[in-house]
């Protein structure tokens, strides 16, 4: 009979040790896996990302309800174990006991809490795991404020991640600069330029006297006096390891769970692995390590013979944009001696710590490329004595010509680690290339390579290059366009982290790489920042294509279209008469009805436009925003005043809707429709929004497309009432706006986030109405007509001078 | 030879923009940089005669609006992958105003 393994602590520590496990010996555990999260095991290195909004919570799931099934492990998921019984050999949880022949303790560690007046207020919360993740994400709007108190690795990816979500964030740190266990006062001031750049504060020194606040966090008082506003409080001072259940079973427990090589605690049925143990004295923070523990446990689980040995780890903070990277000893000290490099114009620096002839300790910050090797030299213990002249310059030194990008990399030995999180070293990669895993995806499959905090990818990325040479394509990340080398996303989160408010601005701080930028990079920016700032930023015409520019489609001989709104698709008897009326008087060579149940005169010289414009005004109409990357139109049925099946007025939500959403810009166009039932007579299927009425109220789904593409839409929410429905729709639009990439239609857009995550979005009731107070502040600046500001001056549409009477002389 | 004659005051024309000429070759973009230059080109892009005047600006060229060609505007030469040119003319601003060479013009009726 199979062996009952039962482990508590579904981490990332357990998850490689089952992984091993399971690889190793299938059948011959019989697994019970507890985790006091509701959810099994994700790479919790990856929190950063999805903080910043790089990543969904799915993109980082490492283990999912299928893979459990197909290993047959029982998942006691949101169930913590509270008491190990050792003589009965039982675990008690919520759902009773549960006996085992071999207990794993895998607990990890429990973030530290700062005895200050006010820690237990709602609004203050640490940062471990995904519900201090959503915590921070729902409280990081723009207009926000964030404190965090703590300015090491996880205060900082914390503090970074609010920051690109638009929050204002403070960053309280004890100590007398950034990061001081991993970098030295120049690289952390560095650090710290960097961060205040991306809009971040940042008070060193700062000790926190108080969180203030009555029923829940307001601010932060600090022992000096100051005061900052917070919304929130993230505290990330610490972790210790998390050993109550051991302690409690009277196993033996110094600072963590005491363990032996093979991982075994003072109880020989009883192991323990991952932040929650202590090995040789030593306690461990980051997961290279651990992953070698999981290896060892699992050998020793089943019998085979291994021992854990520490490495050493490096580290590198998971901040897009900001490149650093330390290891080793770099403390001053008597016999120790110093290299150092500065560009302060480029923010770069770079110190080796040197002992008699062999490195001890590296800080790189602004260019990192050379870590790797640095670290190489620093694991082995080299004499560098021969290379200590250009040794700062690292492997690709050559006498002033222009380095190779992959010298670095082809100087590096075999045994030179890669992949610090999984210990892959390059001779691994090679092999692992040799024998068939010719791409960065196969590279993670088969070694783990990149898998897990992923700061290694360019590496892996120029291993496969060195060792395939030209078969080797290196995949390209799409820039925003050739004017730069940041992509949208980065772009659209920069704008915000670093408070960018017009396009010069961007293009200065981004780095632009041309005058004035593109016809591609201009109109997405100028999205970008009035979707952003709608209240501070200016929107900038000149910017614009030429159908956004004019407020009128181009076509192929320079005239144009005309196309006044007809909300919901109504018009009226008056309303026709005014638009034959413009046909005749401006000669307009094709009256056409479109699509989207509007009437279109096709064929308008651009010069009559103002007078056309002004005609169809004084009727009571508007621009119907036939050219505009925002919203087109709102397609309806008859719906419940006229139709024997309509089971709702649908025509009149059409209206309602396309009056609150009118004059919006979006990143592509938006269309909407609305059908009174199911049989669907408004198309509502294939829209960017459809609405299908039913009897029990309003099927809101998104995501169709109806163009180069053919796409049914999906449901994102059914709601009872008219007013819910508008709200739902607002608020998704705004959550289209403030995320999409430019010219990126809502299915496509879907198709990249997940239909799932702008379900939660939706569900949750606090963030659709911020989401949808935002549009409305939007709404109050944009939501005019164009054709009345534009009528008003005829002049600047006609040509600038004339000529023809000159020549005529 | 060079007739230069006043257009338009430099204000009539938007930064990065463009307004149009009408002479008896044709309309003729009078455009205007980010830091005040001006260029003047002949405002049909070469390959399908799209309106240049209605391109976006962008440094000291301007993309053509119905397929993207993009033009030096102080040589009307075609950038990237397109060959082509468009005509040019010589402009310039003085006491901010626009003057344009119209010795085009001349040449043509004394032909
Ligand atoms: C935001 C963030 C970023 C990080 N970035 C990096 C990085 O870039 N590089 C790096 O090397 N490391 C990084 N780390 C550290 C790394 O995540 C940890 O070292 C690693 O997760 C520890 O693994 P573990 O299995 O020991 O513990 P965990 O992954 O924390 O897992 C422990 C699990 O045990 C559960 N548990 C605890 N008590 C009980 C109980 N009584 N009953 C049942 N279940 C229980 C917990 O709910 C938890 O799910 C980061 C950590 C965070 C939070």
């Amino acid at each position: 009979m199979a062996e009952k393994l039962v482990i508590i602590g579904a981490g990332m520590a357990s998850g490689r040790m089952l992984e091993h496990l399971l690889e190793a010996a299938p059948g011959q555990f019989d697994v019970t896996l507890f985790n006091g999260e509701p959810r099994g095991n994700y790479n919790r290195l990856m929190l950063s990302p999805v903080l910043s909004g790089e990543k969904t919570y799915e993109q980082i799931v490492t283990h999912d309800d299928a893979w459990y099934a197909a290993n047959g492990v029982t998942c006691r998921f949101g169930e913590a174990v509270v008491r190990i019984d050792r003589d009965r050999k039982v675990v008690v949880s919520k759902g009773g006991e549960t006996a085992y022949d071999k207990l794993v303790i895998a607990t990890g560690s429990a973030p530290f809490i700062i005895p200050v007046a006010g820690k237990e207020l709602p609004g203050v919360v640490t940062y471990r795991d995904l519900e201090d993740t959503n915590a921070m994400i729902a409280a990081a709007r723009p207009g926000a404020s964030a404190v965090v108190i703590g300015g090491g690795l996880l205060g900082l990816e914390a503090a970074a991640g609010m920051a690109a979500r638009g929050a204002s964030v403070t960053v309280i740190h004890l100590m007398g600069h950034l990061m001081e266990r991993q970098l030295d006062p120049a690289a952390g001031y560095l650090l710290q330029k960097d961060l205040e750049r991306r809009g971040i504060t940042v008070h060193c020194k700062g000790a926190t006297k108080a969180i203030l606040g009555t029923d829940r966090a307001e601010a932060v008082l600090l022992e000096d006096g100051t005061v900052y506003p917070a919304d929130l409080v993230c505290m990330a001072v610490g972790i210790r390891p998390e050993t109550r259940l051991a302690n409690d079973a009277h196993l033996e427990v110094g600072r963590g769970v005491v363990v032996d090589d093979q991982m075994m605690t003072s109880d020989p049925s009883i192991f323990a692995l991952g932040e929650c143990v202590e090995h040789d004295r030593q306690l461990f923070g980051l997961v290279a390590p651990l992953y070698d523990q999981a290896k060892v446990l699992a050998r020793a689980l089943i019998g085979e013979a291994a021992a854990f040995r520490p490495v050493q780890t490096a580290t590198k903070l998971k901040v897009t944009g900001v490149d650093l990277f330390s290891a080793g000893d770099f403390a001053e000290g008597p016999g120790r001696e110093d290299i150092v490099f500065r560009d302060p114009g480029r923010g770069i620096y770079k110190r080796l710590i040197l002992e008699g002839d062999r490195l001890l300790g590296a800080v790189m910050y602004g260019d990192t490329a050379d870590g790797s090797y640095f670290f190489d030299l620093i694991k082995q213990g080299k004499d560098v004595s021969d290379l200590r002249e250009t040794l700062i310059f690292g492997p690709a030194f050559a006498g002033g010509s222009k380095a190779d990008p992959l010298a670095a990399v082809a100087a590096l030995p075999p045994e030179a680690e890669i992949c610090g999180c999984n210990g892959v070293c390059k001779g691994k990669i090679v092999q692992a290339i040799e024998g068939g895993a010719t791409s960065l995806d196969a590279i993670r499959a088969t070694t783990k390579a990149s898998a897990s905090c992923g700061t290694c990818t360019g590496l892996v990325e120029q291993v496969l290059q060195l060792t395939l040479g030209a078969d080797f394509v290196l995949p390209t990340v799409q820039t925003l366009c050739k004017c730069t080398d940041h992509t949208h996303e980065d772009v659209r989160r920069l704008i915000k982290s670093m408070g960018l408010k017009s396009i010069p601005a961007v293009m200065q701080e981004l780095g632009w790489k041309t005058v004035g930028g593109c016809a591609s990079c201009r109109p997405a920016l100028n999205y970008y920042l009035l979707a952003d700032w709608p209240l501070d930023y200016q929107d900038d015409r000149q910017s614009r294509f030429v159908n956004e520019r004019n407020h009128a489609n181009i076509q192929k001989d320079g005239s144009y279209t005309v196309v006044p709104r007809m909300w919901g698709g109504l018009t009226t008897p008056d309303e026709l008469r005014a638009i034959a009326d413009a046909a005749e008087k401006y000669a307009v060579p094709m009256v056409k009805v479109t699509g989207g149940q509007r009437i279109d005169l096709v064929g308008v010289r651009k010069e009559d436009l103002p007078a056309i414009w002004s005609d169809l005004n004084a009727a009571g109409m508007v621009s119907g925003h036939a050219y505009s990357k925002g919203l087109r139109t709102v397609k309806t049925c008859i719906g419940s005043q006229f139709c024997r099946f309509g089971t709702q007025d649908s025509t009149g939500l059409g209206v309602k809707l396309e009056k609150l959403l009118w004059g919006s810009w979006t990143p592509a166009k938006v269309k909407l429709g609305v059908s009174g039932c199911p049989r669907n007579c408004a198309e509502a299927t294939c829209k960017d929004i459809g609405v299908i009425c039913v009897d029990s109220g309003y099927q809101i789904s998104v995501a169709g497309a109806a163009g180069l593409e053919v796409k049914e839409t999906e449901l994102l929410m059914t709601v009872a009432t008219e007013e819910e429905a508008m709200e739902v729709i607002a608020a998704f639009t705004q959550l289209y706006r403030e995320n999409a990439r430019y010219l990126h239609r809502i299915y496509k857009w879907v198709a990249k986030v997940g239909l799932d995550w702008c379900k939660d979005q939706m569900a949750d009731p606090d963030t659709r109405r911020a989401l949808y107070d935002r549009f409305m502040i939007s709404q109050s600046v944009y939501q005019k007509d164009p054709w009345a500001e534009h009528a008003a001056t005829p002049a600047e549409w006609a040509p600038i001078a004339d000529l023809t009477l000159r020549a005529a002389e | 030879m060079t007739d230069f004659i006043d257009i338009a005051a430099l204000d009539d024309i938007p930064r990065q923009g463009a307004r149009v000429v009408k002479t008896p070759l044709g309309c003729i973009a009078i455009f205007r940089t980010a830091d005040d230059q001006v260029f003047a080109l002949e405002d049909r892009c070469p390959h399908k005669g799209g309106p240049l005047s209605e391109g976006i600006v962008h440094g000291s060229q301007v993309t053509c609006p119905l397929h993207g060609w993009v033009f030096d505007m102080a040589t009307g030469l075609a950038q990237g992958a397109d060959e082509g040119a468009v005509r040019s003319f010589a402009a310039r601003t003085e006491g901010g105003r626009v003057l344009l060479d119209a010795a085009f013009m001349a040449r043509r009726s004394a032909a």
